[in-house]
């Protein structure tokens, strides 16, 4: 299907010096050119893990690729989206991805989705038939899973899908990997007719190390042939095909034994034999380097085998895994014994002290000593930005008492903590509306508290607007706060569909959420556009909506500060003779208002009034004027000569 | 023989550029490197760390407590987040930029005084740097980052010159920010040299 490629990237400091070329991802695309090859030379690039699977998919003659940005997942089409041979998008949601993935290998042309762990859940719908039907060309699912919990809802391990649908799971360790085993998914995707889950984890996705790159090869083009038995997955035919989901994982277990990406690495010290798969292995291997190691890059089917020569080589085994104990299970109810998670931690990274300390259990040793302890100091969690238009949205939200609140994922999650306290839920992409709905549906008949509902413009295009439109249908009476603020903003900012703009940056249509909730249903007067920086206006609205009887759903209108088509006003500064130190100003939570004198003072009354002295930075202040709003005395002005 | 270089900050100052720098000259000299960030949310004004590695036979990307033998802390409250990470014979650039967050302004934490002070009593070398009066006499803030590279280039396991190399190409797009960024280099370089640093 594919031949042997016929470029090299030839730059220009390798025409220059022998020395070793190392190029970043922007480098290849802004400073190679493309010549004939007339001998292959390796070449080695600076890459992170995403970088090294987008490279190693372009190398592979991926025409087609698609993503729902996710962090750690987002740079794999970003970087994608450079090579223009290649078609790639941000799609609605992770399902739709791995749709268009699975269309185009149907077609014939070698497709890639990407996603991070919890995406998955959203796709698989979509991913457990496609283990019925198999693929045409090679499709690769990479999945980033953020173990660890650093910036998602939850941390999940992805590796059950292989075992849900009977499909193979690669798990690079780092960059260099993460490249070599994406070329090889699209080898193993076609001779075993699935699609391969490539299995990264943040530690695999955003290290950057040096990889051997490779020439691209020539991407050929197979036809779309009609098969009805394997692609209509009507109930006579996907019974058809389940015997043939066994035959295939037997076939893989077969291929899994004689991987070379599963190997034994001998070692002088068998008191304890690990297995691990993923970046933990690296740890492992700095701490012990004489220790035997089965590394496992294609872990599933695991490779019992091969594992049973492992065995029997060493006194104790020791599965390394991140971070469900998979491995463990499956080698236990094979009859071995392993240790794991009995001595290791059930969740978050494993590193080189969890390991040691995990082995020196094991050998009835003294654990190892700690380090010395972190100073205290105060926590610094991520903040809304300077001007965020979240932020009017949220001091609303904290004044308005009594009324629940339904939140939803991105930026605006943010809002659940500190100044504003402003969000009560947050549990998955496009919850908020469900939830909001069940909230009203299951409270008490005292129990009347407004419920309402805050969700940002690209996870209500991701999932969002069917609760919209499920909460119209069944008369709920909630109000929706749609966020809109032109960016997918969380992730960095990419393109969806109510920004105007696609992947790149190209022009693109541009939803009208009003136009779009009136056809789900939402009544015209209850659709109302609001600035989320003149406060007084925006309270009234808010106050207005949740008091009616049906549903309602108000669009805020300024974009993220970081969007193309922000622009900045005049900053602002204190007046510091107007200033009473009354800290209102404080309650929107901005970042550039800080305090720079806080005193006491007893009033007539008896009472101690606790004042807040602030000032501006102006540099960060863009001008929006939400602070003005809350100041009594308009104390807040804007800096002079810059008007 | 492996130098773990910790580079620590807040979203928005620069901590991922520096390090990118960092590993970046360090591959330029022939060394093996791996860089790893600590970032969920960065672009937010929450807590960053990078984390570079450089030698031979680097293999983990990350630094284990205890072993970093420099720390680059472009916020002087994220010096002492870090602590736990040096080296007993580690050495700390601090900057004596002091960003305050919106938990401090609003009276529910407070920021540590004299954050420096503190990091040296906990027994490490503590190098204080005024990376931002240095930028800010240069015109810019954002030039902190660089300050600091160049305040630290003389204590890394590599030429300062092919650092300083990686610093100008970065910029060689822009003529202007080149120069600017070339000051902010040398600048902290000559900091770094003076006798009472």
């Amino acid at each position: 299907m594919l031949h042997d490629g016929h470029f090299r990237i030839i730059c220009a400091s390798q025409l220059r010096t022998e020395a070793p070329i190392i190029l970043s991802m922007t480098e290849i695309l802004t400073r190679a050119e493309l010549k004939p090859l007339e001998k292959a030379r390796p070449q080695r690039a600076w890459l992170s893990g995403n970088e090294a699977v987008a490279r190693a998919a372009w190398e592979a003659g991926v025409r087609v690729a698609a993503a729902y940005p996710g962090t750690p997942s987002t740079e794999i089409i970003e970087s994608l989206s450079h090579y223009p041979e290649v078609y790639s998008e941000w799609s609605l949601n992770e399902k739709v991805a791995l749709e268009i993935a699975l269309g185009a290998s149907m077609a014939g042309r070698r497709a890639l989705a990407a996603m991070k762990h919890v995406g998955v859940n959203v796709a698989s719908d979509t991913l457990m038939t496609m283990a019925l039907t198999g693929v045409a060309a090679g499709l690769v699912l990479a999945v980033a899973d953020d173990v660890g919990c650093g910036s998602s809802q939850n941390e999940q391990d992805s590796r059950y899908w292989g075992r849900f649908g009977h499909l193979p799971i690669l798990e690079p360790a780092n960059a260099s990997e993460a490249h070599a085993l994406t070329r090889y998914a699209f080898e193993l995707s076609e001779r075993i007719e699935l699609p391969v889950i490539l299995r990264m984890t943040t530690r695999v996705c955003h290290v950057k190390g040096s990889v051997a790159v490779a020439e691209p090869l020539t991407a050929t083009q197979e036809r779309f042939e009609k098969d009805v038995k394997r692609w209509v997955m009507v109930p006579g035919n996907a019974k058809g095909r389940l015997a043939l989901q066994h035959e295939r994982e037997a076939a893989m277990r077969a291929l899994a034994e004689a991987c070379e990406w599963n190997r034994i690495e001998k070692g002088s010290d068998r008191r304890i034999g690990f297995i691990v798969s993923g970046p933990a292995y690296l740890a492992l291997r700095e701490s012990f380097p004489d220790a035997p190691v089965l590394k496992l890059g294609f872990s599933h089917p695991l490779p019992l085998a091969l594992a049973r020569d492992f065995a029997s080589s060493v006194d104790k085994l020791l599965v390394v895994e991140e971070t469900e104990p998979l491995l463990e299970q499956e080698l236990k109810a094979a009859g071995f014994a392993v240790h794991g998670k009995d001595v290791l931690p059930s969740h978050d990274e494993i590193d080189a002290d969890a390991i040691e300390r995990a082995a020196a259990l094991l050998l009835g040793m003294a654990p190892p000593a700690k380090p010395h302890a972190s100073l205290d100091v105060f926590a610094r969690p991520p903040t809304l930005c300077s001007g965020c238009p979240h932020l009017g949205v949220f001091l609303a939200l904290a004044r308005m008492k009594n009324v629940i609140v339904s939140g939803d994922i991105g930026c605006y999650t943010l809002g659940a903590g500190k100044p504003w306290n402003a969000l009560d839920s947050c549990v998955s992409m496009g919850a908020s509306l469900g939830i909001a709905q069940g909230l009203v549906r299951g409270r008490s008949a005292e129990d009347t508290r407004p419920v309402v509902a805050v969700i940002g413009d690209s996870t209500f295009l991701h999932s969002g607007m069917q609760g919209l439109l499920n909460l119209v249908y069944h008369g709920g009476n909630s109000t929706v706060l749609l966020l809109d603020n032109r960016a997918t903003a969380m992730t960095g900012g990419q393109e969806n569909p109510g920004t105007g703009r696609a992947l790149g940056g190209g022009a693109a249509p541009r939803v009208d959420f009003a136009a779009l909730a009136a056809a789900l249903g939402v009544r015209k007067e209850r659709i109302r556009s609001v600035d989320p920086y003149l406060l007084p206006a925006f309270y009234k609205v808010l106050r207005e909506e949740v008091r009616a009887a049906e549903p309602s759903i108000i669009i805020t209108s300024r974009p993220c500060v970081f969007a193309p088509d922000h622009a900045r006003g005049v900053p602002l500064k204190v007046d510091s003779a107007l200033c009473t130190g009354c800290g209102n100003c404080l309650d929107a939570g901005c970042p550039a208002i800080t305090v720079i004198r806080r005193a006491s003072e007893l009033k007539p009354n008896g009472k101690t009034v606790e004042r807040a002295f602030v000032q501006v930075e102006s540099a960060a202040c863009t001008g929006c004027g939400l602070c003005a709003s809350t100041c009594g005395e308009a104390a807040l002005v804007p800096v002079q000569g810059q008007a | 023989m492996i130098t773990n270089i910790l580079v620590a900050g807040i979203g928005g100052q620069g901590v991922m550029t520096a390090a990118e720098l960092l590993a970046r000259a360090a591959l330029t000299a022939g060394l093996e490197v791996t860089k790893t960030e600590f970032a969920g949310m960065s672009q937010r004004g929450g807590s960053v760390c990078s984390q570079v590695r450089i030698g031979e036979h680097v293999r983990a990307s990350a630094i284990r407590p205890g072993s970093a033998q420099r720390l680059l802390a472009l916020e002087s409250a994220e010096a002492l987040r870090y602590r736990a990470y040096l080296a007993a014979d580690g050495i700390a650039f601090v900057s004596t930029l002091r960003a305050v967050p919106p938990v401090v302004s609003s009276g529910a934490s407070t920021y540590p005084e004299a954050a420096a002070e503190r990091l040296r009593e906990s027994g490490v070398r503590v190098i204080e740097v005024d990376a931002p009066g240095i930028a800010r006499s240069l015109g810019d803030v954002r030039l902190a980052n660089i300050v600091m590279l160049g305040a630290a280039s003389s204590a890394l396991p590599l030429d300062a010159r092919i650092l300083q190399a990686e610093v100008l190409a970065r910029f060689a797009r822009d003529p202007r920010l080149a120069q600017l960024n070339a000051a902010a280099f040398a600048a902290g370089e000559r900091l770094a040299l003076a006798p009472a640093a």
